[in-house]
């Protein structure tokens, strides 16, 4: 090199050091356990906090001038999009119904993040973690605003999106990423990180943000690749968190580590009960499909987590308990999910559709052992009697799982024609479960999962109608009243893709698009 | 034995780095997932600053790939010259 930069005065390690230590002090006016009273209470021993380090060593200066680097990129392509109107660029309407989940259960999912980490990044001792969980937690509000932003652009043109927030703290399915989150944030600063940092993100997230996004840049969603890229680049870091948050904790003491497996065969298996959701986006919902649930799960989870609980088995950590039914779900879960969905519908503000003769196609080939033999009959019926004009809506309300909140959809291990079902009694009440593993953390802190708020007992015990509803009115609805409840547009937000506006108005914009003539847009 | 991987924005500002991995991974497998560029190595994978700089032919600080980093996997070691990934066992 014949030019270089003027020697920096100090390496990265060394300003790493100067950024993150020393940034702490003893109290004096008050004991430190008062000042830091979650530090300690989950019996993790920590004896020398200089031990954490954050490995990519990022400080505050160079957090910001990335960071502000990566908000202008994306603003650029947010504002082309909005401009060009990118909207009707994608592969068909039907893909809309991916980013109506996305915005309903994602995206607040982010503002929990940031509160989450808000919380331990005060809560903990340590100057290293303490400034990593901040960093975070500005992370978390950037993604939960660059995410709502990007959205809002189609939310000007599709029904289904107008009302996310307020559906998040109502909607029966809204209460499963709403509990887990919650469940988290409830727990101690150290089971928070062991939960989102490591069971959520690092072993979890790539399910997630990666064959979203490439399904995104499939179907011709530009805006949506983009936000997805500049949020999961912070993603790379919050992994690091993670796992350096794991080594951190066991390397420390002994005694943490059946602390922190415990945590792990919780976390590990409630967000895989999250990702049931994706699993279904992304074999049913994507128009132009990008690679199946189970494809994603063996290149992400099986190999990828093979690789690191075999490399954590040093410390004595096993795999999680859940991990052999997880990775037989792989071929069910997606159908499964789907299909309730599809009953539920006419509660639900996004549109589900049967899988055409091509879809039905591809679904069989990528999954030979059990779409064919297990779920295209329960398809053909359905079509059959949707053709018939008998399209239909189940009006019943369904048992929850009282952990994961999931309606009973999932099978038995070893018998997808049976579904799962177990019960625990605790002080004379019974408990229903969709798993052993739901079940068992049921078990383990009844105390907490007795106050769930589950959607189906709340609707009816009377809590999910208007203030001014009479229920013992002649003629009353409950299911109506409930849905009114929800402020959904009724006919316009829910039921079948066939026949919504939605699909009438993209249709009419594709057409006029094409021509000056006709395809008046609503 | 267990790779690790790193996968970055298919993009110009990418290029380099991918090329100065490939070449100093001599194992290296690089794949096209859409939007993506994905680098699995057996075991190890080391970033070197010096050979993005020869291939750009200016300097380049290293903390400048997370703004184009989508995921990775194994143990992070980094400082002002290289990036390893890497499995202990």
């Amino acid at each position: 090199m014949d030019t270089r930069v003027a020697k920096k005065k100090l390496g990265l390690k060394e300003r790493y050091a100067a950024m993150t230590r020393g940034l702490g002090w003893e109290t004096t006016y008050q004991p430190m356990d008062k000042v830091f009273p979650y530090d300690t209470y989950e019996g993790i021993k920590i004896h020398d906090w200089d031990k954490w380090q954050d490995p990519f060593r990022l400080t505050m200066d160079a957090y910001w001038k990335y960071q502000g680097e990566k908000e202008k990129k994306l603003y650029a392509v947010i504002e082309a999009f909005a401009q060009n109107n990118g909207q009707l660029g994608v592969s068909d309407a039907r893909y809309i119904n991916a980013l109506k989940l996305f915005i309903q259960g994602v995206t607040p999912l982010e503002y929990y993040a940031h509160r989450g980490f808000a919380h331990v990044g005060r809560q903990f001792t340590g100057e290293g973690a303490r400034v990593a969980a901040q960093m975070q937690s500005i992370d978390e509000l950037r993604h939960f605003q660059t995410e709502t932003h990007a959205l809002s652009h189609y939310n000007k043109y599709f029904n289904g999106m107008h009302h996310s927030s307020h559906w998040f703290d109502r909607v029966w399915y809204l209460s499963v990423p709403k509990s887990f989150f919650e469940d988290a944030c409830t727990g101690g600063p150290f089971e928070f990180l062991t939960a989102v940092s490591f069971s959520f993100e690092y072993v979890l997230t790539n399910l997630l943000f990666v064959p979203f996004m490439s399904g995104a840049a499939h179907n011709g969603d530009m805006s949506t690749v983009t936000f997805g890229f500049s949020a999961q680049s912070d993603e790379s870091r919050h992994m690091t968190l993670g796992i350096e948050c794991i080594k951190f904790l066991l390397e420390q003491d002994p005694a943490n580590v059946p602390i922190v497996q415990k945590w792990i065969d919780k976390w590990f298996w409630r967000g895989y009960r999250l990702l049931t959701i994706v699993a279904m986006m992304q074999d049913y919902m994507l128009p132009k499909r990008v690679m199946s649930w189970k494809e994603a799960w063996e290149m992400y989870a099986e190999q990828n987590g093979g690789a690191l609980f075999k490399d954590l088995a040093r410390y004595g950590i096993r795999e999680p308990k859940g991990w052999k039914d997880a990775c037989e779900g792989k071929d069910h879960i997606s159908h499964q999910a789907w299909a309730t969905f599809y009953n539920y519908n006419a509660a639900a503000p996004f549109h589900t559709w049967i899988p055409n003769a091509d879809e039905m196609q591809w679904l069989a080939e990528k999954y030979p052992d059990s779409f064919e033999s297990t779920y295209k009959p329960r398809w053909d019926y359905w079509r059959e009697q949707a053709a018939a004009g008998n399209r239909f809506y189940n009006k019943t309300l369904p048992m929850l799982c009282t952990t994961c909140q999931i309606p009973m959809l999932f099978t038995e291990p070893g018998d997808a024609t049976k579904i799962c079902y177990r019960e625990t009694n605790y002080f004379g009440n019974k408990y229903h479960f969709c798993s052993d593993h739901c079940q068992h953390i049921f078990e383990d802190e009844p105390e907490k999962y007795i106050q769930s708020w589950l959607p189906v007992h709340q609707i009816y015990q009377g809590h999910c109608f208007k203030p001014d509803v009479d229920p013992t009115a002649e003629g009353f609805d409950p299911l109506i009243a409930v849905l009114q409840w929800y402020e959904m547009n009724i006919g316009r937000d829910n039921f079948d893709f066939e026949g919504s506006e939605d699909q009438k108005n993209f249709a009419a914009w594709r057409a006029d698009g094409m021509g000056n003539t006709g395809g008046a847009a609503a | 034995m267990s790779n690790v991987f790193i996968a970055f924005q298919a993009n110009e500002e990418s290029r380099p780095v991918v090329e100065a991995i490939v070449a100093d991974n001599p194992t290296a497998v690089v794949t096209h997932p859409t939007g993506l560029t994905k680098i699995d190595v057996p075991q190890r994978l080391t970033i070197r600053r010096e050979t993005i700089e020869e291939i750009t032919g200016r300097p380049y600080d290293l903390q400048q790939i997370h703004v184009n980093l989508v995921t990775l996997s194994g143990h992070i070691d980094e400082d002002d010259d290289q990036l390893t990934l890497s499995w202990s066992h």
